[in-house]
């Protein structure tokens, strides 16, 4: 083994001393007056896809368009968290005591409630854009969080209520075994349960261990419910869905319900399996001039240039809103607690492109129409990506839990 | 209607088929693990990986050159085995006089970059395979509807089980691969090529592994992690099944897939974790596996 010499090491201590602190210093002086945005998805796993890489990407570009002429500049980072809590909340932590001011999307929602909590306790800025459980603004709301495009109350009502005006009032749960399939199975439940339908049980399965759904199929169909609701999301939906089809529940007058779907899943199904299907989202790219504008504005910028969903186009508004309170209350304030931050971005309306008007309200729900799809039929899309047709608008007011009955403790109605 | 423990017998008896299924991937899987350890005394586990490989490139066959699944059937094992010889040439070949962890840390690394190659390029969310027109539609059991395409893969899976094991057991070829794994230094003495033959066996492992995967393919979604979400199981039916042990890692996975049918019925969280259940008792009173020599 060779020995290192005295001199050597002085040399190398010298040097690397002298490398380390120059730009350390820069980067202090740097730090304060840069806003640094943390951007923490699923990059690696089944809801890549949804977000992921170009969830970061549309943070970024919701940062450049906002420009850094406003006395400020803004970094964005972006971090794995394998749909792990204990490693989200290891990178939340790292972060806030990093100098990065705002975290962004974290979907999975026990990662996603994991965060909340990291967020409180540091009075930093949380907005989860990518997490389902509306217990985000119900009883685990913070005054340091907003939720941004969607909820499981919002999916329930929406797609819950349309296939029980259409008919299914006995249903039958396939949930994943986690925070985010509870919610939603709990929240469809009540909404089946408050228009006169029952529930005629529900099996959860280990999340994300399961790949074949058919065992489970066949305890629903036995079970003799009108409809199957599929409480789980990517690839555990699209397994779903191609074994129903596969074992012809459909063709015995089953109805399937998915309670989250997304764009990227019906593109993996393919129109020939998926088609007739109702999802319901708050962003379809081809739904009106403003959306279609803005989504062919940044596809080509898009991973696989797929077309910005729901998640990805919220990661976009989410960041300009954020930057707009931002510069609104200054860059030493917003370097501040978190809740001040959080306050000035409830105070001023939310307006862009890819959503249009919305607002963000006291427990921290933003609130925005929400759109009841169905999937088209192969002979009646044009090409890909052309793949669902609207059948309804819930109004913002009404698309979402009203505020009295989150049970958010710091809310006073 | 009868009842078994509560559930009703036609349900149970869905599950036990559905287990059966089920139980085809892990044996066909296991097999070319065991095939793999047994000759090689490499632990593969980029298996899962070269499973996903096989679907993908099923997929890409149809997609690209309009070549349908049973082209795929073919030529996909043929492709993604010739990709695993290649492995086998340039790295693989140079671990074997080195203790098992370092073939099983290079096949791990070389899956997880095999699976973040396709990751990258195809997305997480996975690309539609239809069932072969052939193989649609589905039979009324009475007790349950019983998918074609399902039945063929029970029947394929089991008939490509016994041809390995057929192959290995009592043909020329395979007493000369037992042999090498004896004792290769006196097989090469009487003049065979020890190198080439297990090149071959790896490859062969491996276009098992594809052939799995191009019969998933149709019935699960084809994704990068696919692979990943079934190697975890299939090594558990290897260890439980005796290291090594072709038989033993057939029957172990078919057993193994209607006890898990069964879980999904009886106590459905803990499906996932039964199989782990299973291989802790055996290993406590079986250290080498049920059909492993000690």
């Amino acid at each position: 083994m060779s020995r290192i010499d005295r001199r050597t090491l002085l040399g190398a201590t010298a040097g690397a001393t002298a490398l380390s602190a120059w730009p350390g210093r820069r980067a202090r002086a740097q730090a304060a007056n840069t806003i640094k945005i943390g951007v923490m998805n699923d990059q690696s796993g089944p809801y890549r896809d949804i977000g992921g890489p170009n969830g970061v990407t549309m943070a970024q570009i919701a940062a450049q368009e906002f420009g850094n002429s406003r006395g400020f500049n803004v970094e964005v980072v972006g971090a794995d968290h394998q749909n792990r809590p204990d490693v989200g909340v290891n990178i939340a932590r790292q972060w806030y005591d990093q100098g990065v001011d705002m975290i962004l999307d974290v979907p999975t929602s026990s990662v996603g409630l994991a965060v909340n909590s990291v967020a409180r306790e540091k009075n930093k800025v949380y907005i989860n854009v990518g997490a389902a459980t509306a217990d985000l603004t119900g009883p685990q709301c913070s005054p340091n969080t907003a939720h941004w495009v969607y909820d499981t109350y919002m999916l329930a009502k929406s797609t819950g209520g349309a296939m029980v005006r259409a008919g299914g009032d006995s249903w039958f749960f396939i949930t994943a075994d986690y925070a985010f399939g509870h919610a939603l199975e709990r929240d469809t439940s009540n909404f089946v349960r408050a228009s006169g339908g029952r529930v005629a049980g529900s099996v959860r399965y280990p999340f994300p261990a399961t790949t074949d759904f058919s065992s489970f199929l066949l305890q629903a169909q036995a079970s003799r419910a009108k409809v199957i609701g599929f409480a789980n999301a990517g690839a555990d939906t699209v397994n779903s869905i191609k074994q129903a089809a596969e074992f012809g529940i459909t063709r015995r007058g089953t109805k399937l319900a998915a309670l989250l779907m997304f764009i990227a899943d019906v593109h993996a199904l393919g129109l020939e399996t998926a088609q007739g299907l109702v999802m319901t989202e708050s962003f379809y790219w081809d739904l009106n001039d403003s959306m279609r504008n803005f989504s062919r504005r940044v596809q080509p910028r898009l991973a696989n240039r797929a077309m910005p969903n729901m998640l990805t186009a919220g990661n976009y508004s989410a960041t300009l809103h954020y930057l707009k309170a931002v510069a609104d209350i200054g860059i030493a304030a917003a370097k501040g607690p978190g809740v001040e931050v959080m306050n000035r971005m409830k105070a001023i309306p939310v307006e862009d492109e890819a959503f249009g008007r919305g607002s963000l309200r006291q427990d921290g729900r933003m609130m925005i129409p929400s759109y009841l799809f169905e999937v088209k039929a192969p002979s009646e899309s044009r090409g890909p990506w052309d793949y669902l047709k609207l059948l309804q608008t819930t109004a913002a007011d009404e698309a979402f839990r009203p505020l009295g009955e989150g049970g958010c403790p710091f809310v006073r109605t | 209607m009868d009842d078994i423990f509560g559930i009703p017998a036609p349900l149970l008896f869905g599950q036990l088929l559905l287990g059966l299924i089920n139980g085809a991937f892990y044996a066909l899987l296991s097999l070319g693990l065991a095939v793999i350890f047994g000759m090689l005394n490499v632990i593969n586990f980029a298996h899962g990986a070269q499973f996903m490989m096989g679907a993908f490139v099923a997929w890409m066959l149809l997609e690209y050159a309009g070549l349908n699944y049973w082209w795929a059937l073919i030529l996909a094992p043929l492709l993604v085995g010739l990709f695993g010889v290649l492995l086998e040439r340039t790295m693989i070949a140079r671990l074997y006089k080195l203790d098992h962890l370092y073939g099983l840390l290079l096949t791990f690394g070389l899956g997880l970059i095999i699976e973040g190659i396709f990751r990258n390029q195809y997305g997480s969310s996975g690309l539609p395979y239809r069932i072969p027109p052939q193989l649609s539609g589905a039979w009324d059991l009475g007790f349950m509807f019983m998918p074609i395409y399902r039945g063929w893969v029970v029947i394929v899976a089991a008939v490509m089980c016994l041809a390995t094991w057929l192959v290995i057991e009592k043909t020329k070829i395979g007493s000369y691969l037992r042999a090498s794994t004896e004792n290769a230094a006196l097989v090469q003495a009487f003049g065979i090529n020890v190198p080439r033959l297990m090149t071959l066996t790896y490859g062969a492992g491996v276009a098992l592994a594809a052939f799995a995967g191009v019969l998933a393919a149709p019935i699960y979604s084809v994704n990068p992690q696919m692979g990943s979400n079934l190697i975890i199981i299939v090594f558990a039916v290897v260890v439980i099944g005796g290291m090594g042990s072709i038989l033993g890692s057939v029957i172990t996975g078919f057993g193994l897939g209607i006890i898990e049918g069964l879980t999904k019925v009886f106590y459905p969280e803990a499906s996932s974790t039964v199989i782990f259940v299973v291989m802790a008792i055996v290993l406590l009173a079986r250290p080498a596996g049920l059909f492993g020599r000690a």
